[in-house]
């Protein structure tokens, strides 16, 4: 289990590759990156995520630990981003290595869901009008319901 | 009974700062929004709508009925946004 929190940009290929070249034992990787979006028309100038240093590395081990549990995994991987990001930057990615596709695809579903809503980020969309805080959707709760 | 008290996102903003530290003799996160609330009306602004906010003990996600009992940092903040 890999788990990083930076401000630092990431090469996502890079990322991706390197865990399924590591991923010994495995029959299946499946790799996902979530990317700064642009409002509808533009606009958006840049993101700033903050978060809760100390309880946010301990909330996502916390869902690795549970996706190993649930889901025959052989590794799997968090990396999120804070600070502030440009539109089309990556924010954050998660893979997971299992050996066969149904336990990866379902793991790393289940950790984008967690982490919408279970770890400690906020973000806020800048433009030229000001800031303003992303609102959480019920949607990204009620998510967590199928798991 | 001292608590560090943690602010993120615009509950920190409204409040005006990210920490402070805090004797009290509340017993449940619920009893300590109450004693905040009280103090000035930027507390009782961050706080009139506690569905819209969240709490975390010791870095751990929890329900403002939770005791207070052996905790030392508490956290409130808005519903989280990550991914």
């Amino acid at each position: 289990m890999r788990i990083r929190v930076q401000p630092e940009p990431f090469d996502y290929g890079a990322e991706a590759g390197a865990f399924a070249h590591g991923a010994q034992g495995a029959g299946a990787v499946v790799s996902f990156a979530g990317i700064v979006r642009d409002r509808p028309g533009g606009g958006l100038m840049r993101l700033e995520i903050e978060h809760y240093p100390g309880m946010t590395e301990k909330a996502l081990a916390a869902m690795a630990d549970t996706a190993r549990d649930r889901w025959n995994l052989t590794d799997a991987m968090i990396l999120h981003r804070h600070g502030a990001m440009a539109p089309g930057e990556a924010i954050m990615m998660v893979a997971t290595a299992a050996p066969h596709r149904a336990d990866a695809f379902a793991a790393a579903e289940f950790l984008m869901d967690y982490l919408k809503s279970c770890a400690p980020f906020w973000k806020k969309e800048i433009t030229a009008e000001g800031a303003d805080w992303v609102a959480a959707t019920e949607a990204d709760e009620d998510a967590l319901s199928r798991w | 009974m001292k608590l560090t008290i943690l602010y993120f996102a615009w509950l920190r903003e409204r409040i005006g700062q990210p920490r402070e530290t805090l004797e009290t003799g509340a017993t449940t996160v619920a009893d300590l929004v109450e004693e905040l609330r009280a103090r000035e009306e930027r507390y009782a602004l961050a706080f009139s709508d506690l569905r819209a906010v969240r709490v975390a003990l010791d870095q751990e996600l929890a329900d403002f009925d939770a005791p207070l009992d052996g905790v030392r940092e508490v956290a409130f903040f808005p519903p989280m946004t990550g991914g």
